[in-house]
């Protein structure tokens, strides 16, 4: 009965460790663009409507950048997956503490 | 006629044109039908008696049964009357969720979860005492019940601890968000009284809404 509610989108399946590019639309007063945002996803929560996920990235000055999708939301465009990562854990929140090369991780398949 | 009894599914969200995202609990409204019509000429005002949740005919009382056999209805659970002016339906008529229109603002009644005897930090928002400072099973103590001599009794009317919940709920003017005629679901803005599965009447807002705060950007 709850599942009524919530229209598939057709995006790529994403896992953890996954380096996604994210084509978001952004509003700003009646204007409209895209924003890309690369990055490593490091967390998937929820499920239906309110299916979620968070991508990290470095941004200048070894900034850590976080944001967090809805997945169903008709904000996203697209979502393209740029590669995969073989990653032990659900929750890669010890990204977070480390940087540089000792943030590397290999590449699944 | 407006209104129609459904039971409440849940809570979820979805997304507005705008791709917002909207927190909408859903309803199973109807499939309802109108088991009986008042006019002014026999009962003294005009409303119409709706009838929601099929059940065996042996689970209800015989007049039960007869009232609703009168339209060859099948075994209804809950009734309900719903006060109208002008009766635009008649008796037997099937009332289904597309009643109501997507943007519609609705009042949802429903029972309040019950909680029981509940002390006045729950029931009042009272507030809790200190938990330090040689106190002692001071923690969640009502405090003082008035004054002295004068008047020499507690006011009527004080908030004190009891029976909380349980009780009829009315929440208005819900934005009707989604409408989904084919599945008798409608899925109104914000929360509803009472818990899953229990019965909500969702009737036409009684009054205007307030007019929405200006929000920034």
């Amino acid at each position: 009965m709850k599942a009524v509610e919530a229209p598939e989108r057709g995006h790529p399946e994403l896992r953890p460790g996954d380096t996604v590019k994210v084509h978001a639309r952004i509003i700003e007063g009646d204007k409209e663009r895209v924003q890309v945002f690369q990055g490593m996803v490091i967390r998937l929560r929820g499920g239906g409507n309110e299916e979620s996920f968070t991508v990290r990235r470095i941004a200048s000055h070894g900034i850590g950048v976080e944001r967090t999708y809805l997945l169903r939301s008709p904000r996203i465009d697209k979502i393209e997956v740029v590669r995969r990562a073989k990653v032990r854990r659900a929750q890669l929140y010890f990204m977070r503490d480390i940087r540089g090369k000792a943030a590397r991780l290999k590449e699944s398949r | 006629m407006k209104g129609i009894i459904g039971k409440k599914v849940g809570m979820t969200q979805v997304f507005d044109e705008q791709g917002n995202v909207v927190p909408v609990t859903v309803i199973q409204a109807g499939p309802c039908y109108v088991t009986q019509v008042r006019t002014s000429e026999k009962d003294g005002y005009t409303a119409v008696q709706l009838g929601y949740g099929e059940v065996k005919p042996q689970r209800i009382t015989k007049g039960e049964l007869g009232h609703l056999m009168r339209n060859n209805l099948p075994a209804l659970r809950h009734l309900r009357e719903f006060r109208v002016k002008d009766v635009d339906v008649s008796e037997g008529q099937e009332i289904k969720a597309d009643v109501f229109n997507k943007g519609d603002m609705v009042d949802v009644i429903g029972t309040s979860k019950g909680r029981g005897f509940a002390g006045t930090i729950k029931r009042h928002n009272f507030k809790r005492q200190k938990a330090t400072h040689g106190q002692s099973d001071r923690e969640r103590a009502p405090g003082s019940m008035g004054q002295t001599t004068t008047p020499g009794h507690t006011y009527k009317g004080k908030r004190m601890a009891g029976h909380m919940g349980n009780a009829r709920v009315t929440v208005q003017n819900l934005e009707v968000v989604v409408v989904d005629a084919g599945r008798n679901l409608l899925a109104v803005k914000g929360s509803v009284p009472g818990a899953r599965d229990s019965i909500v009447i969702v009737a036409p807002a009684k009054r205007q809404p307030k007019p929405k705060k200006k929000q920034g950007k």
